[in-house]
């Protein structure tokens, strides 16, 4: 069948099978590798996008169902050369150890600031809660976040 | 050696040596770049896709694979039979024993592997597994490990000639005579069963292999999501009969590893045989239900612990038996001489006046592995029994539990300690430790207010009939106190199928002064890229940001045994040190040779040689590095360049130690558990990133309170997997874990190069006896003494009414 949607502010049209899950469509069709995927059961959230400004665990949306959809992955990020602040804060709180969580990690905090942009240790953790991250222990995810919310003035400068 | 020590900084603003330094790697994970196994893709790659076991155990009768042939994206199906052939339908383990690559004569465990599809795409591979039949004449299995040594017990390796039980090995330490003779006479003797569950290591990528064998060169290139690819290229070797010359492993990014990608996995073999058979590359990924279902596990010891003390609280001896559930083959992947690992360090931190263990190895319908897992070889079973011992005799004696470690643990003029099964602790200041953790949790201020809870409980009513009673809570502390033996080894004890645990390490420093370090060793995650450019940095004051540190690819770095069992900063961070030292001497020489003097005419400040009172006389590192490729005259025998290349032999393990305490907070009513706090003090010597050795703590006692709380894998009395997803298999998120509280204290190692002693495992290996012990200190009023993890609230409720259940086997 055929879909289409934005991707990363892209518009991309493919022949694709009913039955393709967007993250598979993301990763083989558009070699967005930096979406992940972790688990067969939607628990382990490597796998988180946006669809529609709103973040949703690609292993659980096929590519049809987000036909139509402006998605966003973690490519779309950085603007130019300019680390979003949740990249950046990642950086120096050390928020990321084997790297494999740390895009839907991102994904995820970035809707979050987008939406509360002091948000306490309590309201992160929350949010972060249906993703896992088994090297970090998530404290330090948890101080990236903070720190990209006390430095938001990069991201304005970026986009 | 101290991490506080004044360092230079860099001109991009890192620490030329030890201190706080943000990761190279992160450049490329944080934009999405990484270059993970299934991120990899080759012109004309197909994908294969593993048949699995329904059964535990059950003998094959046939296998039909005509449909799945006949499925117009299908390019080959392989089964066991057509391995035979190629004398591929096994594999040696890493202990000693046999796997099969594809079942044969019967399956051994459910998921175990029985047939391979290759096909144009991953999800025809998989829709053409639907259409193989097979015929399976089911056999009763043996699931629960206490009985599978009994008359009787079906013999699941039939395959091994005159194999007549499930008995894979028996294995002691220490002195038996002197350790019953301890407690014949002591005051006190306490004993105590306890399971430490089958768990596993989920990292969040699974494990998978991409094979491309070239049919014109003999060329075999395979990725693969190895933390040791020159050990998976030396087994290729030896497995598949391919010559090693002709063989490349390339480990990429690896999502994590924690042990569960040591080891060579019947897909790795597949992807192979796949793409020999094709002609293509070929590449295999497990989904998470194949990767918890037939992937190295950990743990699985059944543990019955004796502690003899005097009624003062001296501990005078420990005296274990264990039964090891190893599942279907013996995949342990351990240095050859060591069945149990490191379990020698059961006698823990205490001076004890002898001890003895007793470990019996045996076969069941599971999957296979052992040791994976943040393991330590063993050391993380070790540690836990001897920290619940102490408690429990603590609860005996009814002493505090931190007074009975403070007048047990050993006294630093003990060091080098030889402990009671043979093994040298190099050093330590392990009451200090303690009393820093103590302090920092502010522990007698901990007691009084468990105290308050207690009498606001009791008077609300709570009493063993009505726990839940005023909706009063139960605060729980517990404390451990571990020592680890890390850094597998010295080559005169330690080998793994006969290839001995020495790392190799290789510098070049090119003309400009820019150097690349090669390294045996694959991070997962820790941060090599970053510490070892440190490490170099350290000790040729070359920036950090000026060193390449090159890893995973067999065909460009020197050989060794991989990363695992906090090994990479023991071994191959010597390895580093001194073979940037090698560098050092030579540039020494050609120092001298520029300036016009004797190399002992100079003296070395971080980065450059100069002339003993001349200081104006001087060349850096980077000078020297173009005079050593120039046309510069070298002394009679001096080749010019400057490289080194060492292989390091460790002469001994190093021993990370630390003290943990943990409080949770305990409802009554429900059983559920939340860990409040919780209190990390490490030593592992000098820390070189301690950015870096933070995080791993923090991962690690994340580990602990999953192992503690949530994890287990559990089988039916058919032996089917019921945690076979991650619906089943709970991992720690960010709501059960605390907001961590780390501290250190700073002991060096007297053998390592740095000092130095790893720290990977630490946390692992420390936690999950402290949380185990704030729950049961939380459940004193009810009488409770034990209960096996995991300790979910079914668990814990069930432990307050006295019944609390196995946790291997679910009914």
């Amino acid at each position: 069948m055929q879909v289409s949607m934005s991707v990363n502010g892209e518009r991309v049209n493919r022949e694709v099978e009913p039955r393709i899950l967007l993250v598979h469509f993301l990763r083989d069709e558009l070699n967005l590798t930096g979406t992940h995927w972790g688990c067969d059961t939607s628990n382990c959230g490597t796998c988180v996008v946006w669809m529609d400004g709103v973040p949703v665990k690609s292993c659980t949306v096929l590519a049809a169902m987000a036909s139509g959809r402006e998605i966003r992955t973690v490519e779309s990020l950085e603007q130019g050369t300019q680390l979003d602040p949740v990249q950046e804060g990642f950086m120096r709180e050390h928020g990321l150890q084997c790297g494999f969580c740390t895009p839907g990690m991102m994904m995820t905090a970035r809707w979050l600031l987008d939406h509360n942009p002091d948000p306490s240790e309590a309201e992160i953790r929350e949010a972060i809660s249906g993703q896992i991250c088994r090297c970090t222990g998530y404290e330090n995810i948890v101080r990236a976040v903070r720190w990209a919310a006390a430095h938001p003035a990069t991201q304005e400068v970026g986009s | 050696m101290s991490t506080t020590a004044e360092v230079p900084v860099s001109p991009a603003g890192n620490p030329i040596g030890f201190g706080r330094m943000l990761r190279k790697e992160d450049q490329r994970f944080l934009r999405g770049q990484g270059n993970y196994l299934d991120d990899i893709k080759l012109p004309g790659m197909l994908h294969g896709a593993i048949l699995r076991s329904p059964y535990a155990h059950a003998r094959i009768v046939s296998i039909d694979t005509a449909a799945a042939e006949a499925h117009p994206k299908v390019k080959a199906v392989i089964t066991g039979k057509m391995l035979e052939g190629l004398k591929l339908a096994w594999m040696p383990t890493l202990s000693q024993d046999v796997q099969a690559v594809l079942a044969t004569d019967k399956v051994r465990f459910q998921g175990q592997e029985v047939a391979f599809v290759v096909a144009e795409d991953r999800y025809s591979a998989r829709d053409a597994l639907e259409l193989i039949q097979v015929e399976y004449d089911p056999l009763p299995p043996v699931v629960d490990a206490r009985r599978a040594l009994e008359d009787g017990a079906p013999v699941i390796r039939d395959d091994i000639e005159g194999k007549r039980d499930n008995h894979i090995f028996d294995w002691e330490a220490g002195d038996r005579e002197a350790t019953d003779r301890v407690f014949a006479g002591a005051d006190v003797v306490v004993a105590q069963d306890m399971l430490y569950p089958r768990v596993h290591p989920a990292p969040m990528e699974t494990c998978g292999s991409i094979a491309h064998m070239d049919r014109v060169t003999g060329q075999l290139t395979a990725w693969s999501t190895t933390q040791a690819p020159h050990a998976h290229r030396t087994l290729y070797a030896l497995v598949a009969g391919l010559p090693e010359h002709k063989v490349r492993i390339i480990s990429p990014d690896i999502g994590g590893g924690f042990g569960n990608k040591v080891g060579i996995y019947p897909g790795y073999v597949l992807a192979v045989v796949g793409s020999i058979v094709t002609g293509r590359p070929v590449k295999w990924v497990e989904d998470r239900s194949e990767n918890l279902t037939s992937t190295s596990f950990a743990r699985d010891y059944h543990m019955h612990g004796e502690i003899a003390a005097s009624r003062d609280g001296k501990i005078r001896g420990l005296r274990v038996k264990v039964l090891a559930d190893h599942g279907a083959f013996n995949g342990t992947a351990q240095p050859t001489k060591f069945p149990a690992g490191f379990f020698h360090i059961f006698p823990g931190s205490y001076d004890l006046e002898a001890a003895h263990c007793q470990v019996t190895g045996v076969y069941t319908n599971k999957a296979p592995g052992g040791v994976a897992y943040a393991c330590s070889f063993r050391v993380t079973e070790a540690v836990y029994l001897v920290e619940r011992m102490v408690d429990v005799l603590a609860d005996e004696l009814g002493m505090d539990p931190a007074e009975l470690r403070r007048r047990n643990l050993l006294r630093p003029e003990q060091f080098p300690y030889t402990n009671k099964t043979g093994w040298v602790y190099d050093s330590g200041n392990y009451g200090h430790t303690l009393e820093v953790a103590l302090e920092k949790a502010g522990y007698s201020e901990l007691r009084r207010q468990q105290e308050e809870g207690r009498a606001r409980w009791r008077a609300a009513g709570g009493s063993p009939e009505k726990p839940g009673a005023g909706g009063q809570h139960l605060m729980g502390i517990g404390i451990s106190f571990f020592t680890e033996g890390v850094g597998a080894g010295p080559k005169k004890h330690m080998d793994i199928l006969g290839l001995g645990m020495a790392d190799g390490c290789e510098l070049r420093v090119h003309p400009t002064g820019k150097a690349q370090l090669r390294l045996s060793v694959q991070t997962q995650g820790q941060g090599h890229e970053t510490t070892f450019a440190q490490i170099v940095a350290h000790e040729l004051g070359i920036p950090p940001e000026d060193v390449e540190v090159i890893h995973g690819d067999t065909d460009n770095t020197p050989f060794g045994l991989g990363t695992y069992g906090s090994r990479s900063t023991p071994v191959s961070g010597a390895a580093a040190a001194v073979v940037s030292r090698r560098v050092k001497d030579k540039a020494r020489i050609i120092a001298a040779a520029a300036l016009e003097c004797s190399p002992d005419d100079l003296e070395w400040e971080l980065g450059r040689w100069q002339v003993k009172g001349d200081p104006d006389k001087v060349k850096t590192i980077q000078e020297i590095a173009m005079l050593a490729h120039g046309t510069l005259e070298l002394p009679e025998g001096v080749e010019g360049h400057l490289d080194a290349s060492v292989v390091y032999d460790p002469p001994n393990l190093t021993y990370p130690y630390g003290a943990y305490i943990c409080v949770v907070d305990l409802d009554p009513a429900t059983g559920r558990v939340q860990v409040e706090r919780f209190i990390a003090v490490d030593d592992c010597g000098p820390r070189i990133n301690p950015m870096i050795v933070e995080g791993q703590v923090h991962g690690g006692l994340a580990d602990g309170v999953g192992m503690a709380l949530m994890e287990a894998i559990q089988f039916d009395s058919s032996g089917n997997c019921v945690s076979g997803s991650l619906m089943e298999y709970l991992l720690p998120t960010s709501l059960d874990c605390p907001s961590w509280e780390l501290g250190e204290t700073v002991t060096p190692s007297p053998h390592h190069p740095l000092g130095a002693k790893g720290v990977g495992e630490s946390a692992t290996v420390g936690s999950p006896p402290a949380v185990v012990n704030a729950v049961i200190d939380a459940l004193e009023p009810f009488g409770v003494r034990h209960a096996d993890m995991p300790l979910t609230p079914a668990q814990v409720w069930l432990a307050i009414r006295g019944r609390p259940l196995r946790t291997d086997i679910v009914e």
